[in-house]
């Protein structure tokens, strides 16, 4: 056998050497910012030296020709260095004001929307899906593509109260992450067992053990060594299908999607909060997910209508109550958005503060 | 010229729309790639029959025990050229900038390797090559290696991390979080490449309160930037702020947003800030980037055990160290001797597939604090103990450190 490789165990590499030469001159010596236009920022630094930054969406999942076309455009525009956001916009970043709107116009013109910064809808927020998950109740890539369709107009401009971050998830453990809206899988059967492969395949104490409701316990079926699951106690929140996949969970019908509205992660105002349910039984409908959209607009007009400038989705929420965000919004309110989870009784009204 | 391509009625319907279109994409890829080819028929029929496909396996590279993803299709007699078709999971720069030099040398790479699919940037910051068959794995990773970039985690093990922009281009930029990202994370290589952890253990590093990298959601150790001393006021620059926007919209948009009502507007156009009431929240200099910035004396605050869903509900993470300076090379060392105290009690103390915040869910707080060698702070709670259903027969000893600490 030939003599293997040993890796180079170099970590996180080094930013600078790929850095754009502007940034490196002024690291830890910004000033003050603005955004002269949607999808553009402006940073000064303490020298003087300014440098524009145009944001495009990008499809996160790229074949290697447009990664090409954006490095293509970055050695025309943008002397050869690019920026990826969190959200999977890319960055480039401009010295000479002059090439800022022969920038935007290239991007466009090859089919990047210029957009995403400041009170716009930024790129949404997505996981694998069915393209390269092992355990996705839905697509991420297509229903995101779908979603930024639609709300393309309101990536290219900065039109609403405050930014909106979307997320989605293809399963309930919920790898998006939380959202001004999140749309996540949201389960509604137990999973279906597959007693003959159980035992071969799964490692039956570990599976009992990542139940979070105590539903799943050890059983012979058919003579053979398996699992049961107690129906009635079931959550149906997938947790046992990783590491048990003879434990399907997903389900063409019955795996629904739901809408989560109001989590943030930044300090800003109010402390960081998690989203919170406001639509579920929602058909999880490739390739365009009509359903879930038409919720996603409807909770976006509302918000765009009614909240004031600078409020966040939870902001705004908070100011108007929920009973008025229900009402606002047309969507039912049902007996599944009373918790019963741990700390579920901190969520309930304990005042008679009611509005009317 | 590749095999025919499937019918792919439903994914076409993903082509139109002012959006980029991932399916076009990957239709041109499969112009001249088998592979591809194939993984347009697998997505189509998950369209179709709305499944996944995947199952999971083991491959791996020489020296390492994690950061690939293996893929092996469900469906590979109908699809039998993507049957595999494994992710590599690098980890990027500090702040995600590249040359556009270095992108070309990982298509060229990923050209002769792999599918060609590549993802900017996954949900743990990696980026990820999607497909590769089993038997290319080694060399792909071997030439992204030599290039300077290394595999990132997978499994019960230290994750990628991800830092924001920060010093590059922000002037809110706390502390360099280019440096604390590479300096805190590359110590825990081995954690990383030989997982070995109850279950996975996540860094983030945002660069003020504002937390762009979502940290205090997503990570097991949150490290965002803030500042000890008064918040920096150009009281010219907000003349000029009232003037062009008007003092009813400095009203209603700084000072009545202001959480703890600690900053006011004077008669002569002028902020007033009581900065000992303010949280630090960053509402005030979002709004006004020209006249208002964080202090010059400047750190870090670290929250631990922030984690999504699994198991036991979403958790943010909770403030263990209020404020310390990040800026000398003793600082460093102090932050990376905490986070290796806090994964080395996670190693012995957490169950099995139980996240930093689940555990210290189950012990108490208090519990983990003596554990990593932290002593409390009343920072660290939104409110004290409410229950008496406690044993209190130390309290003596637990007031004498608290005046200890305060005399000290």
């Amino acid at each position: 056998m030939a003599e293997m490789r040993p890796p180079i165990e170099s970590g996180v590499p080094d930013p600078f050497q790929y850095m754009h030469p502007m940034l490196r001159r002024n690291y830890g010596q910004w000033k003050w910012h603005d955004r002269p236009r949607p999808g553009v920022l402006h940073h000064v630094a303490e020298s003087g030296e300014e440098v524009w930054s145009v944001r495009a969406g990008t499809q996160r999942q790229m074949d290697l020709y447009t990664v090409r076309k954006l490095c293509d455009i970055g050695d025309e525009y943008a002397e050869g260095f690019v920026h990826f956001t969190i959200r999977s916009n890319i960055e480039f970043m401009v010295t000479d004001k002059s090439k800022v709107d022969p920038l935007i116009a290239k991007l466009q013109a090859e089919g990047f929307p210029v957009g995403g910064t400041g009170n716009s809808v930024t790129m949404i927020a997505h996981t694998q899906g069915w393209l390269h998950c092992d355990i996705p109740g839905t697509d991420a890539s297509g229903v995101v593509k779908s979603l930024m369709d639609e709300l393309h107009a309101e990536f290219i401009r900065e039109e609403m109260p405050n930014r909106v971050h979307i997320t989605t998830s293809c399963c309930q453990i919920n790898c998006g992450g939380q959202g001004d809206i999140a749309i996540n899988i949201q389960h509604t059967k137990p999973p279906k067992i597959n007693h003959d492969l159980v035992g071969n395949v799964c490692e039956r104490p570990t599976v009992v053990a990542r139940c979070p409701v105590a539903a799943i316990r050890p059983a012979v079926v058919n003579g053979k060594p398996s699992l049961e699951v107690d129906e009635k106690k079931c959550i149906c929140c997938g947790a046992c299908y990783p590491p048990c996949p003879p434990m399907q969970i997903n389900d063409p019908e019955h795996s629904k999607l739901s809408i989560w509205v109001g989590g943030k992660n930044s300090n800003a105002r109010g402390k960081p909060q998690f989203h919170k349910l406001v639509a579920a039984g929602i058909p999880n409908n490739p390739p365009r997910w009509t359903e879930a959209a038409a919720i996603v607009k409807k909770i976006l007009h509302v918000y765009k209508k009614d909240a004031k400038d600078w409020e966040r989705m939870a902001d705004w929420v908070e100011r108007i109550g929920w009973p008025r965000f229900f009402e606002l919004t047309e969507l039912p309110f049902t007996k599944f958005h009373i918790d019963n989870w741990r700390g579920a009784r901190n969520t309930l009204n304990a005042s008679t503060h009611i509005r009317f | 010229m590749a095999k025919q391509i499937h019918d792919t009625p439903m994914l076409d319907q993903l082509e139109s729309g002012p959006w980029p279109s991932f399916v076009t994409g990957l239709k041109r890829l499969a112009k001249d790639n088998d592979m591809m080819v194939d993984l347009l028929g697998q997505l189509e029929h998950s369209y179709e029959t709305r499944k996944g496909f995947w199952k999971g396996g083991t491959v791996g590279v020489f020296g390492y025990g994690g950061g690939i993803i293996p893929r092996f299709s469900e469906v590979a007699s109908k699809f039998p050229d993507s049957a595999e078709f494994h992710t590599l999971r690098i980890q990027p720069p500090a702040g995600m900038h590249y040359s556009t030099a270095v992108l070309r040398q990982m298509c060229d790479v990923w050209e002769k390797h792999g599918s060609g699919l590549v993802a900017f940037h996954g949900q743990s910051g990696d980026i990820m090559f999607q497909g590769i068959r089993t038997d290319k794995v080694q060399a792909a990773f071997d030439e992204f290696n030599e290039m300077g970039f290394d595999l990132g985690g997978a499994g019960p093990a230290v994750r990628t991390s991800m830092s924001c922009i920060g010093h590059a281009r922000c002037e809110q930029s706390c502390y360099d979080t280019a440096r604390a990202h590479r300096d805190i994370v590359n110590t825990f290589m081995d954690d990383m490449h030989r997982p070995a952890l109850p279950y996975k253990f996540k860094f983030k590093f945002s660069g003020c309160p504002n937390d762009c990298m979502n940290s205090v959601q997503r990570a097991d150790m949150a490290v965002i930037g803030t500042w000890c001393d008064d918040m920096q006021v150009d009281q010219a620059e907000v003349k000029a702020f009232v003037a062009s926007r008007g003092r009813q919209y400095v009203l209603d948009n700084v000072t009545t947003r202001c959480p703890t009502k600690c900053i006011r507007l004077k008669d002569d156009d002028t902020l007033d800030v009581d900065n000992r009431n303010c949280v630090r929240c960053m509402h005030c200099i979002n709004v006004m980037t020209k006249a208002l910035k964080p202090g010059k004396d400047r750190g870090v605050t670290v929250l631990i055990g922030g984690k999504r869903t699994l198991k036991i509900g979403d958790l943010f993470g909770t403030v263990v160290v209020p404020f310390m300076k990040l800026e000398s090379q003793e600082d460093m060392d102090r932050l990376r001797e905490i986070a290796q105290n806090t994964i080395d009690f996670f190693a012995e103390n957490a169950l099995e597939h139980e996240r930093t915040g689940e555990m210290i869910d189950r012990i108490g707080l208090v519990n983990f604090l003596e554990g990593i060698g932290l002593e409390v702070d009343p920072r660290m709670i939104d409110y004290p103990r409410v229950s008496s259903y406690v044993r209190m027969d130390g309290w003596d000893e637990e007031a004498a450190k608290w005046n200890e600490r305060k005399a000290g």
